[in-house]
């Protein structure tokens, strides 16, 4: 496939590098310099020039191109880029947005502004995070087949009332599979003998309810999330407040300067906005952070989110959710304290990997920083699990896949051995970084 | 502050306003001419009027009309109808023993009716008295006045229409101007439409009964007397018992009337395009419609536990429960939104009746209707505003804005509210200082109540007050000064006290 790229910031330069490898990638950027570190780091094609126009998109071949990728910072250079891409050729065009009222426009009518597939990254990220509130004691949330079936990943602690069992003995529940443990950088596909311990993260795949279930179990102490501080009032911190105003979570949000405080207080009329420096501990104090449920730190740096995230556990809060938008500083804001990292660039991540595959997948969720993978597939005639049970078509796949949970007409079916798998049924399949290509090719 | 204003622009379009104020005089004239009772009057008040219109236009034929000009002109333009409109009351009283002779006197009953106050210095209000068309005159000045003469100016008069919106904002009830249109003479115009609309609805209503036996003193005359007053919260009745003289069926099918008069007509028109949940979602009026529910049930308590009202002077009545019932919500009706017409002599409720009546008084009708009084969305700010200082005082790092209907209201409207309201405040207050002390200079002890009542009535626009200023008294006795300073009142609280300001101030510092 000939990708295009618009923009080789952080995000434009991780997809190239992630896409290189099968793919022929072309990246534009303004910046003659960021040029040339790619050029020299990167098996691509990098452009000086704008990549809003004609010209410079030519001159990366656009005409022959499958797909856009616009993703620079600056969400009206994203949709120029797309919408003129779409004038002169036939690539599929995806935009990166920020703001959330562009993503508003183009749901109204997909397609609009020349754009195949809006990522609106503040909005993702956000959800992300709101996905994690819900869940208590989970570090990763992620919905399939329209919510029918949940991925979520947890942390096994020294206080984790199911540290050492097995996992026979951990699952009681019917519509739960636990689909992998990341073990010291390692991926484990678990048997019922395999013992959970201390620092495990354990992946489990199932139904919305059991899922709960679990999490109850991993965190009994935890009963619903009434209290959550919002810590910087940037999109994301605007995007969480707005979901959780949805959902009818009360919550709070700290915005230190005046201006963007008054405007969140006007957006967000269910939200209570304080005005004051979010590092600031007797602010902090006044505000019983210490009986917070989930503090969660969107300021603008990731050294200021590191610091809030951590200064809000000293104090007290129950969880703490940091954004990180270097996704090399994930593991160690996680090592370091902080509960739960979430990187909106994950989420464009999971976006474009998601059209990138050969075979479309419908949904895809990156788990512990690109190890694995869940991915959701519509089995078609293609597939070797077609019309056999489970049990014999896993020994044509590679070793550490798992089917995790089925969806068939809208109701939740439970692999077993002896499920056989229908035409137009959406599976939910977990598999290591390494086998992820070959196995989308046989399923 | 330095404060330069083109008066000939103003005064010139004054004289534009006054030509057509004129041709209203013919309303009153057909009645003269179908009563044969005093065409002289009106004819002779036509032609003075337009002469004077003509000799103003040519000040400043081409007048331009800025925010400043804007608010001297609305000023000058209620204050210039209104000594206009004394013209048809000497005329008529000239010679006569009638009190609208007095030149103060007619000056007074004209900014009542203008201004949709309702007060009244007729000594004797009746038909043996005064003509038909005398009195539709005094009823006419009210329904110009409820409206607005500026919006029906802007509605029929393209020069106007120009720096129409600096215009309509000075006139128009409440903090802030609503286009309902692009062109502002269209917003005017569907406005006065849906007046003029009710008005005939109601006129139809009230003749409809009479002719079906149900209102036996309720002719044409009368009805369409009472259309004028009814819509723009008037209060004027060429009777002297006011709706009192007429049947229960006649008082119930005024209240709803009433009450659609304090609501923001730009409610009426969103409506009648379909949108009726932008009316039913609408703070103020929610506020308006609770408010007169609430403040009905508790009077008709408060008069069911205390000593039941009087029964109606004349005309039918059902039982005293029905009669008590009816009472408390037509009083309400009509007072919270300050029309002041009445049904019974409620000057002789208890005390705490009264005193609550007087707390209703000062409500008033919604912003955009033609009500008077501080008006519902003030208050509704205003009580948002404190719950929201006193909320911050103990959460100091909050940031939270006055909401309405869901949108947020400026910080810069929030703060001319409070000071609007803190202002009218002051001025009742100082008033009814002023008032009480006159009228005890002349010989008159004024209660409390009654002094108290004279202030609020006049600057809220409302009419009757409580004791001697009753439904059924009038502002006779007072001395001059007394009624030239509740002429003020009566000028500012129309206008809203700001565009009558700026004539003084406009006047006192031309020369800095």
């Amino acid at each position: 496939m000939r990708v295009v790229i618009v923009g080789a910031g952080e995000v434009g330069s991780s997809v190239a590098a992630s896409l290189a490898g099968d793919h022929e990638v072309m990246v534009i950027d303004l910046d003659s310099e960021r040029v040339d570190t790619l050029t020299y780091s990167l098996d691509v094609l990098a452009v000086e020039g704008d990549g809003a126009s004609v010209k410079t998109l030519r001159e990366a071949g656009i005409d022959d191109a499958d797909l856009l990728i616009a993703c620079t910072d600056d969400d009206e250079t994203n949709i120029v880029s797309c919408g003129t891409a779409k004038t002169i050729s036939d690539a599929f065009t995806i935009a990166r947005i920020r703001n959330t009222k562009f993503l508003d426009t183009w749901s109204q009518s997909k397609g609009a502004l020349g754009i195949d597939l809006m990522v609106g990254t503040n909005l993702l990220a956000a959800q992300s995070i709101v996905r994690v509130i819900g869940l208590p004691g989970a570090e990763d949330v992620d919905r399939f087949a329209d919510g029918l079936i949940q991925m979520a990943e947890f942390r096994i602690t020294d206080e984790t009332p199911v540290t050492g069992m097995s996992v026979a003995e951990a699952d009681t529940f019917d519509s739960l599979t636990f689909a992998a443990i990341i073990r010291d950088d390692e991926v484990v596909i678990p048997s019922g003998d395999t013992c959970l311990q201390t620092d495990d993260d354990v992946v489990v795949i199932g139904s919305p309810g059991s899922i709960s279930d679990f999490a109850q179990t991993i965190e009994p102490d935890v009963d619903g999330v009434s209290d959550v501080l919002i810590v910087g009032g940037n999109e994301i911190g605007l995007e969480v407040a707005r979901l959780l105003d949805e959902k009818g979570t009360p919550n709070r949000l700290v915005e230190p300067d005046p201006e963007r405080a008054r405007y969140l207080a006007e957006t967000l009329p269910k939200t209570t906005v304080l005005q004051n420096d979010p590092t600031d501990q007797e602010f902090l104090l006044r505000e019983h952070i210490g009986d917070v449920d989930v503090a969660i730190a969107t300021l603008d740096s990731d050294e200021r989110n590191l610091l809030s995230a951590l200064l809000s556990k000293r104090l007290g809060a129950a969880r703490s959710i940091a954004v990180v938008e270097d996704g090399d500083y994930s593991d160690l804001f996680e090592a370091v304290g902080v509960d739960v990292a979430v990187n909106p660039r994950e989420a464009i991540a999971e976006e474009i990997t998601r059209f990138t595959r050969e075979q479309h997948a419908e949904n895809v969720a990156i788990i512990e920083h690109d190890r694995a993978e869940v991915i959701e597939v519509e089995v078609d005639s293609g597939s070797v699990l077609l019309d056999r049970p489970i049990s014999q078509s896993i020994r044509d796949l590679p070793d550490g896949v798992v089917i995790g949970a089925i969806a068939r007409d809208g109701t939740y079916v439970i692999p077993r051995g002896d499920t056989v798998i229908e035409k137009d049924d959406h599976i939910v399949v977990f598999a290591a970084q390494e086998i992820v290509e070959e196995t989308m090719e046989l399923i | 502050m330095s404060w330069r204003v083109d008066w000939q622009a103003s005064v010139g379009l004054l004289g534009t306003g006054l030509k057509y104020l004129a041709v209203t005089m013919f309303v009153p004239l057909f009645v003269a001419v179908v009563y044969m009772e005093d065409i002289w009057v009106f004819a002779l008040s036509i032609v003075f009027v337009t002469t004077l219109g003509f000799a103003l236009e040519r000040i400043d034929t081409d007048p331009d009309i800025g925010p400043r000009e804007a608010l001297v002109f609305v000023s000058l333009a209620w204050l210039t109808a209104a000594v206009v409109g004394t013209i048809p009351y000497l005329l008529a009283g000239f010679g006569t023993s009638s009190t609208l002779a007095d030149p103060v006197n007619a000056l007074f009953e004209s900014m009542s009716g203008f201004t949709t106050t309702g007060a009244t210095v007729m000594g004797q209000i009746s038909l043996e008295q005064h003509s038909h068309a005398l009195l539709i005159w005094r009823q006419l000045t009210q329904w110009l006045g409820g409206m607005g003469i500026i919006v029906l100016m802007i509605a029929i008069l393209p020069e106007v229409a120009v720096n129409g919106a600096q215009l309509m904002a000075s006139e128009a009830p409440g903090p802030e101007l609503q286009k309902l249109t692009p062109k502002i003479a269209e917003t005017a115009r569907v406005l006065w439409l849906i007046y003029f609309a009710f008005t005939l609805m109601y006129i139809a209503v009230m003749y409809g009964l009479h002719l079906a036996g149900f209102a036996p003193n309720m002719d044409l005359y009368n009805a369409v007397a009472h259309g004028f007053t009814t819509l723009p919260t008037g209060g004027f009745s060429p009777q002297a018992e006011s709706i009192a003289y007429f049947s229960a069926a006649v008082q119930w099918a005024a209240i709803p009337f009433l009450v659609v008069a304090g609501v923001n007509f730009a409610l009426f028109w969103h409506v009648l395009k379909g949108e009726v949940d932008v009316m039913l979602e609408n703070t103020e009026f929610r506020a308006y419609a609770g408010a007169i529910a609430v403040t009905t049930a508790v009077l008709s308590l408060l008069l069911v536990r205390g000593a039941a009202p009087p029964l109606d002077i004349g005309g039918v009545t059902g039982g005293v429960t029905e009669n008590t019932f009816r009472q408390a919500a037509f009083q309400i009706a009509s007072l919270l939104n300050s029309t002041g017409y009445a049904t019974s002599d409620f000057a002789q409720w208890g005390t705490h009746a009264q005193v609550f009546l007087l707390f209703v008084m000062f409500i008033g009708g919604s912003a955009g209707s033609t009500g008077g009084g501080v008006k519902v969305v003030r208050w509704l700010v205003v009580f948002k505003a404190i719950r929201r200082e006193l909320y911050t005082t103990a959460n100091p790092d909050v940031v939270e804005p006055v909401r309405l209907s869901g949108s947020v209201v400026d910080e810069d409207a929030v703060r001319g509210i409070a000071s609007f309201t803190l202002l009218y405040i002051l001025l009742f207050g100082f008033s009814a200082v002023f008032i009480s002390l006159d009228t005890a200079r002349i010989g008159i002890e004024l209660t409390t109540l009654e002094a108290v009542s004279a202030s609020l009535a006049t600057i809220g626009n409302i009419g009757p007050g409580f004791g001697r200023l009753g439904p059924f008294g009038n502002y006779l006795f007072f001395s001059d000064a007394s009624k030239m300073l509740m002429i003020f009142l009566m000028w500012v609280g129309r206008l809203e006290i700001v565009p009558v300001l700026a004539v003084f101030i406009s006047v006192f510092d031309r020369n800095q």
